[in-house]
């Protein structure tokens, strides 16, 4: 059983619009590269430069903030649900 | 201060729940509320909040109501295009429910107006559209000890979070230290948003204000509601405060407000969409 990917509205254009996908990985930092392997773009996306997750977006394993696990390291298993989540800002002017 | 006749019965489906009661009416009678921004997110919780009879309402908006407004704030009717929408929020809000009091201030928040505006209220509602705001607006509530009901919404999308960092649970900046960079993220003008997306988020923000006030339930102190219409799933996400934080860690590099510069919503913005 792959892992879930729950893809933010704004990297949706790159995923071809899908809300979620389904990739293959032992870690976070190989999800993304799997994700950008995938959907060419989205590393630079949700990385910064030295391809650490930037500070406005929180990767979510379950329910666990992965800055909380061990980060990009964190492991994954089969069936786990992953949450890219980019701070947000619409009240809406 | 017991609740006239009326107020009975204005009040009756909330007095028979055991959860509110004549007490938690009075709690409600007697809080005063916040709300930054009388737009998609402030619409909706302003409304209820009013219904449910929250004693004291204050909101600031600079704004005046625009036709491409009324999609989906609907404090505001086509008539009262051009009308200042702290007004237009006035004037539905005492019609709905003329028993409370409404503050209402034209004027856009910064570091210099925010303390004294928020000082007096109990809870601060943020349904702002741009990150300077929903930092400056955090950092304040810290400073002075306030509830802080946040909401946002893009496109399909809503997060909702209940932030009482004085009392140990994370603040915003525990869950993003920083504002993305301007231009990384499109607003909604940019980007678009479900008009009814803004009542289901400004809704659970007035709902998890009442709990606030009530004391009832459970808090969501400690989660991020993250609400997807398209998908129609609502995931609630751990939150933990930082160790680290900039602002409410144990060693505080932010000890008074800062002014972000009010570029995230610019026109500059529209060409990177995400």
């Amino acid at each position: 059983m792959p892992i879930t990917v729950r893809i933010p509205s704004p990297l949706r254009k790159l995923t071809g619009g899908l809300g979620e996908v389904q990739t293959k990985a032992d870690t976070v930092g190989g999800l993304i590269d799997a994700l950008e392997t995938a959907y060419p773009g989205i590393k630079e996306r949700v990385c910064d430069e030295h391809g650490t997750v930037r500070r406005f977006v929180n990767i979510y394993v379950n329910e666990e903030d992965i800055r909380f696990l061990t980060s990009q390291d964190t492991p994954l298993k089969d069936g786990d649900h992953v949450s890219i989540v980019p701070a947000i800002a619409g009240g809406c002017a | 201060m017991a609740l006239t006749d009326a107020q009975i019965e204005r009040y009756s489906r909330h007095l028979i729940l055991k959860e509110v009661g004549g007490k938690g009416q009075r709690k409600i009678n007697e809080a005063k509320v916040f709300l930054v921004g009388a737009g998609g997110l402030g619409s909706p919780s302003a409304l209820y909040l009013a219904a449910a009879g929250v004693g004291t309402l204050g909101i600031i908006d600079a704004d005046t109501v625009d036709l491409s407004n009324l999609q989906r704030q609907i404090l505001h009717t086509t008539d009262r295009v051009g009308v200042p929408k702290v007004e237009s929020a006035r004037q539905t809000l005492s019609a709905l429910n003329p028993d409370i009091r409404i503050n209402i201030f034209q004027d856009r928040i910064s570091s210099s107006n925010i303390l004294n505006l928020i000082r007096d209220y109990d809870i601060v509602l943020d349904g702002s559209d741009n990150f300077p705001t929903r930092f400056l607006v955090n950092d304040a509530c810290f400073f002075l000890k306030k509830t802080l009901v946040s909401g946002s919404i893009f496109r399909f999308e809503g997060q909702v979070a209940v932030i009482k960092a004085h009392e140990g649970s994370p603040c915003y900046r525990c869950l993003y230290p920083e504002p993305p960079p301007a231009g990384l993220v499109p607003s909604c003008q940019e980007a678009g948003v479900l008009g009814v997306l803004a009542g289901t988020i400004g809704i659970l923000q007035a709902a998890e204000t009442l709990k606030e006030i009530l004391g009832a339930g459970e808090s969501l102190a400690n989660g991020l509601v993250m609400y997807d219409a398209l998908d129609m799933t609502f995931r609630t996400l751990k939150t933990r405060k930082n160790p680290q934080c900039a602002l409410c860690g144990p060693n505080p590099t932010i000890t008074t407000l800062l002014d972000y510069e009010q570029s995230c919503t610019m026109p500059s913005a529209a060409g990177n969409p995400a």
